[in-house]
Order: structure tokens, then C-alpha cells, then sequence
């Protein structure tokens, strides 16, 4: 019994962290139905981004989150306003194609500029943590928790009551009307991939925490999170929230139960095994919206 | 909206195709081992771009699970002709029709997912496939990886050091593969090109314009996209199995998403629905990086590994190239034929069109009006 609500924390404090991630490519899916396969490279760059402030220019670590919070959201913005809005229109699998260059630059930019090695990320958590029972709750796992859970009623309040959230819900339902009663589409896409760059920050920095480091792999996790966002539906940020943390879940559990002629690293591929199974039954995901067809 | 065309090529087209079929064919006596090596990679991806392009390009069908099909042909070819020791001329075709197998199995999930929804299931596809050649270690070798059988016809074989002399010329090892590799391409190409102008051909174009009008006018969506994922995957398992067998080792790990997302960009870099498309995007995707390595000096990197300044050079490319020319290679071309039109259209005196032109033009409207049935 221990083992298994250790291994339900574990999957859920990694489904929180899922969740953030989905919750980036769902924002930018919404607001311009592509893809953000670049997504894994800012949790990448969050998470360096934590460790030079912190461990580098030695701020406070609170201070340090922030900082790389802005300015990951600030880098957003100006990839969307330098780049994508010059081919604002076009096919998506231009702006697809786009993502991916951005994701290649980064993912080879980080280890040429900090070498392959792991680095400190510099958080006053390490491997500290409580003891309940038989179960150990790491310190950085309960924060990714909190802070996940934080985030999350932030960005749906944000989403429900502000002006800008009905922005982004209208561009998301129709571009062109958006437009037309004089919506910001611009500014929305803009906001979308300044939330995405945020919450990639917050979901690096988790993602590097113990029992991991900042290393230049650390982006493969979002290749991870992509069950997440189907499972939930590519258009709802609440099925992100409940497809990361079940997506977490599982692969904890699979990870921990799994038997021995499944292979090596089973619960790697898990999450994708439940991800075709839900798609087979509800093809746009739980919460997904089936797009009426007009011939 | 791409042009569905019926019309046979025009003389220009013929004559350039001729042309560059020419240079390909000379090409390796002008290249030296690297350059030649390369030329081996980009002819033999162009094989499973081309297929891709089908699945795609024509269909409409979003797949990143193109590295799985690559890899089902790599290892029927590793256990038919390096396991069983089977001739070339089995193992070859053999990879191609396993790969196609597998496809119209994976077929199906596309009559009920669309868009990115199939992209991301053809994604899981990817990672479910390379936990098996992980697993498995009979088929891979496991993570260490396998060595794949060279291609062998009887007695004759492709492996390094072997060279075929005709006459006075001598085809080595990397000029085997080239040629092998070039005559596939070749028949694909032939084949892509025939099928894109038949009913089935068009049939894919129609599901890739508008699904539901395709189906109400009597397109066949289930057979349309099971054959169309099916054509694509026999061209995938038949450039993976040249691919490994080139290479002669390959790791598990090779058969990356990162494999699949190459050959999506050389796709959509070379122009989505065109039969050349997929060629000349192989060229810029598969020969970019080796050819940016070759120019970096091994001095200036100032310690940073050379791959590294490639990948940002290589991702750099793709952003700027898709910001000012969306529509891939073959969008660049088409762009550079307009503005020679147009400057060759304002040199030529304006009475041109009141001759004896206009009626030439409409009797060949006429024609096309004509529908088929009716000839």
C-alpha cells in the first residue's frame, strides 16, 4: 500500500508538471492552431535560465524563478512578434516547420553554450523531504505541486473574467470574427505565447529538480507531454490539466508494476499506449471540441 | 489548392527533366568519397520522402511515424539478408512490402483521427516502435544496435572495397549504392507521378481538399487512405532498408522522432503535393548538415563541438527560409518563373495576343472542357 501512494504522489507531481507543459501547447494551439514543437526547448531553457540566476549571478532563488518567468514570457513575445507574425496566414505546417527550427537552434545552442554536462540548479530543496507513513514527499515534489495548482487557477481565472481571456476564447472559436469585432488577434497570439514561455519556465525548473538536473536532454519531456494534450483535447486547457496528471500517473505506475517481459523502460511508452486507446474511442480527446465540418 | 493536372508534361519540362536525370547520372565522377557519400543519404531519403509526399503531400495525411515504417524496412532487411543470408533481390523488395503491411494495418486510425490528432498517434508510433527494437534484441541487436547485410546480388556484392568496372569506368562501393539507389528513385518517381494523375491519385487529392465532399462524391475514404498509407510506408521500408544497408550498423536509437520530423521538413521545404518536391527538399534537409559541417573549420568552433554550431546553423535556415518563403523550394521556383514570365511577357510587343493565338487558345480550352467519359 506505501508503495503504491508513493508511487501516486510521484506520478502526480510529474502529471503537475505534464500538465504545465500541455497547458503551453494548448494556450499556442488555441490561439493559432499550431504545434509548438519548440515547446520542450524553453522548459529546457527555464530551467538554465534558473540555474545561471541562481547558482550564476547568485539572486535569491525566489527572485531567480521570477526573473527567468519574465523573461522566458518576454523571449515568447518576441519570437511571436519577430517571427511568426510575418507569416501570420500561412499553411501551418509553415509556422509547424518554424517551431521545429526554433526547437533545433535552442536544443544545440544550450549544450554549445554550457557544454554537455548536467549543471546545479540551485534550489534550497535538494533531496530534503518529509516522511508520512511509509511515504517520502520530497520537498521539490510538493512545491511542483503548489505551484502547479497555483498557476493553473491563476490562468483559468485569467481565461474566465479578464478581457484578454474572452479575447483569447474568441480568437480561439473563430480568427476572422475575432477580427472583425476588433479583437487584438495579434496581442492574443502574442499573450498565448508569452503564457506558454511562463509556464515552460515554471514546468523547467520542477522538471530539473531532484532527482534530476539541468542537462541538455531535459527537453525530451515534452515528447511526453504530447499524450497529455491529446488525451485531454488539443483546444481545452482543462483537458491538459487532467490528461498531464493522468498521463503522470500512469507512467508512474507502469514504471513501478510493470512486469518484466513488457521490456526495459516500459512506462516510457505507456502514456502513448493509453493515448491511442482513449483517441480509438473519442477521437478528439475527453474534453476536445469536434470541430463542425462545413463541405 | 494545389492543381490537379491531366495534361501530358510540357516540352520545357521534359527537356529539363532529361537534363537534370543527366546530371544525376554524371554527378558521381564529379564528387569525391565525402561528397559522394552524401549524394548515397539524400537519393536514398528522397526514395521515403517521395513516399511521404504520397501520404501528405497528396493525401493529406499528417504522419510523424515516417522513422517506424524506415526502421520496420530496415530490420526485414537485416533479418532476411543478414539473419537468413537471402539475395538483395529478395530482402530489397521484401522490406518494402512488410513496411506496406504495417501501414495498412495503421491505416485505419486515420479513417477516425484527423490532423495533428493523427500526427500525434503516428508520433506514439515512433516511440512504441523504437521500446521494441530496444526490447527485441533478435530483430535490432538491442541497444547496442546490429550490423545490416550489404546489398548482394548473387555473388556480387555492395560491400566497401567491392567495385564494378564497365568499360573504362570504375563504379566503387559509394557509386553502387548511388546508381542502385538513383533507379529506385527513379521508378518511384515515375510511379508517383503516374499515380497522381490516376483516379486513385486523384482520389487522395480530393480526400486531401475536402474529406467529407470527397466521400459524398464517392471516394472511398477507407481504401483511399489505407492504400495511400500503405504506398507511403513501401517506399519508407524500402529507403530504410538502403538506409541501414548502407550504413551497415545502426543503434535502435537511430530510428528517432527526430528522423521522422527530418523527413516532414523535407517535404514541406521542397513543396507539399508536387512529385519534385520531396527530392529537392531531401536535398536541402539530408545534405544541409554534412556540407555546413565540411565548411565550419575545426579551428573556429573556439572548443564548441562542430555539430552543435551546425544545428543552429541548419535550424537557423529552416526559420528564415519558411519566413520569406513559405511555399518550400518549389514555391521559391515557381516565384522565379513568374518574374521570368512577366519580364519576358513586357518584352514581347503587346498585337502578339491579336493574332492568330486567341483561337488556338480556346480550341484547347475546348479540349479540356471535354470530361473524360466523353472522349
Amino acid at each position: 500500500m506505501s508503495q503504491f501512494l508513493q508511487l501516486l504522489f510521484q506520478g502526480f507531481s510529474l502529471g503537475c508538471i505534464y500538465a504545465l507543459v500541455a497547458l503551453g501547447f494548448t494556450v499556442i494551439y488555441r490561439a493559432s492552431k499550431v504545434i509548438n514543437f519548440a515547446q520542450g526547448s524553453l522548459l529546457l531553457v527555464g530551467a538554465y535560465l534558473v540555474s545561471v540566476l541562481a547558482t550564476g549571478l547568485n539572486l535569491p532563488f525566489a527572485l531567480a524563478v521570477v526573473v527567468a518567468i519574465a523573461l522566458l514570457a518576454a523571449g515568447g513575445v518576441l519570437f511571436q512578434t519577430l517571427v511568426l507574425r510575418r507569416v501570420l496566414g500561412q499553411p501551418v505546417f509553415t509556422l509547424v516547420m518554424i517551431t521545429i527550427g526554433l526547437s533545433i537552434v535552442i536544443d544545440s545552442a544550450v549544450p554549445a553554450i554550457f557544454g554537455p554536462n548536467a549543471r546545479i540548479l540551485g534550489d534550497p530543496w535538494g533531496a530534503s523531504a518529509v516522511h508520512l507513513g511509509g511515504v517520502t514527499l520530497n520537498w521539490v515534489r510538493i512545491w511542483a505541486i503548489v505551484c502547479t495548482v497555483v498557476i493553473l487557477l491563476g490562468f483559468f481565472a485569467f481565461d474566465r473574467f479578464s478581457r484578454y481571456g474572452l479575447a483569447m476564447r474568441a480568437t480561439a472559436v473563430d480568427e476572422e470574427a475575432a477580427m472583425a469585432v476588433g479583437v487584438p488577434v495579434a496581442r492574443v497570439y502574442a499573450i498565448a505565447w508569452a503564457i506558454a514561455g511562463g509556464v515552460a519556465a515554471v514546468g523547467g525548473l520542477f522538471l530539473a529538480g531532484f532527482p534530476s538536473a539541468p542537462n541538455p536532454t531535459l527537453g525530451d519531456v515534452a515528447l511526453r507531454a504530447f499524450p497529455a494534450i491529446i488525451l485531454g483535447g488539443l483546444d481545452s486547457p482543462l483537458g491538459a490539466v487532467v490528461g498531464g496528471i493522468a498521463i503522470g500517473i500512469v507512467e508512474v505506475l507502469t514504471s513501478g508494476y510493470a512486469p518484466g517481459w513488457l521490456g526495459t523502460n516500459f512506462s516510457d511508452v505507456a502514456p502513448y499506449i493509453v493515448m491511442i486507446l482513449v483517441l480509438l474511442i473519442r477521437p478528439y480527446g475527453l474534453f476536445g471540441a469536434r470541430p463542425v465540418e462545413r463541405v | 489548392m494545389a492543381r490537379i493536372s491531366r495534361q501530358r508534361p510540357s516540352r520545357p519540362k521534359v527537356a529539363a527533366t532529361v537534363a537534370v536525370a543527366i546530371v544525376a547520372i554524371l554527378l558521381p565522377f564529379a564528387m569525391n568519397a565525402f561528397q559522394l557519400t552524401t549524394a548515397v543519404f539524400v537519393v536514398i531519403a528522397a526514395i521515403g520522402a517521395l513516399g511521404l509526399g504520397v501520404l501528405t503531400g497528396y493525401a493529406g495525411q499528417i504522419s510523424l511515424g515516417h522513422a517506424f515504417f524506415l526502421a520496420i524496412g530496415a530490420y526485414t532487411a537485416a533479418v532476411l539478408g543478414g539473419n537468413d543470408h537471402l539475395s538483395a533481390a529478395i530482402w530489397l523488395p521484401a522490406a518494402g512490402l512488410v513496411a506496406a503491411l504495417c501501414g495498412a494495418l495503421v491505416g485505419p486510425a486515420a479513417l477516425r483521427l484527423r490532423g495533428l490528432y493523427l500526427a500525434i498517434v503516428t508520433i506514439g508510433l515512433v516511440f512504441i516502435g523504437q521500446h521494441v527494437w530496444f526490447n527485441v534484441a533478435a530483430i535490432s541487436g538491442g541497444p547496442g544496435g546490429r550490423s545490416f547485410p550489404a546489398v548482394a546480388f548473387g555473388s556480387f556484392d555492395f560491400s566497401v572495397g567491392n567495385q564494378l568496372t564497365i568499360g573504362g569506368l570504375v563504379i566503387d562501393h559509394n557509386g553502387l549504392y548511388y546508381y542502385l539507389a538513383l533507379i529506385i528513385l527513379a521508378l518511384a518517381m515515375l510511379y508517383v507521378w503516374n499515380l497522381s494523375r490516376s483516379r486513385p491519385g486523384r482520389a487522395m487529392q480530393a480526400v486531401r481538399e475536402r474529406e467529407i465532399a470527397a466521400s459524398v462524391m464517392g471516394v472511398n475514404l477507407a481504401r483511399t487512405k489505407v492504400s495511400a498509407f500503405a504506398i507511403s510506408s513501401f517506399l519508407a521500408g524500402i529507403s530504410g532498408a538502403l538506409y541501414a544497408s548502407f550504413l551497415s550498423f545502426v543503434t535502435p536509437d537511430q530510428w528517432s522522432l527526430l528522423l521522422s520530423v527530418q523527413y516532414v521538413a523535407a517535404i514541406i521545404v521542397g513543396g507539399i503535393g508536387t512529385v519534385w518536391g520531396p527530392v529537392l527538399g531531401s536535398i536541402v534537409i539530408f545534405a544541409l548538415p554534412p556540407v555546413l559541417q565540411s565548411l565550419v573549420p575545426q579551428t573556429a568552433s573556439g572548443g564548441v563541438p562542430i555539430d552543435d554550431i551546425t544545428s543552429i546553423v541548419y535550424g537557423l535556415l529552416i526559420i528564415v527560409f519558411f519566413v520569406f518563403e513559405p511555399g518550400g523550394v518549389v514555391g521559391l521556383a515557381r516565384r522565379l518563373q513568374r518574374v521570368w514570365e512577366g519580364a519576358r511577357a513586357r518584352q514581347e510587343p503587346m498585337h502578339k495576343h491579336d493574332g492568330e493565338e486567341p483561337s488556338q487558345r480556346q480550341e484547347q480550352s475546348m479540349e479540356e472542357r471535354v470530361p473524360t467519359w466523353a472522349k
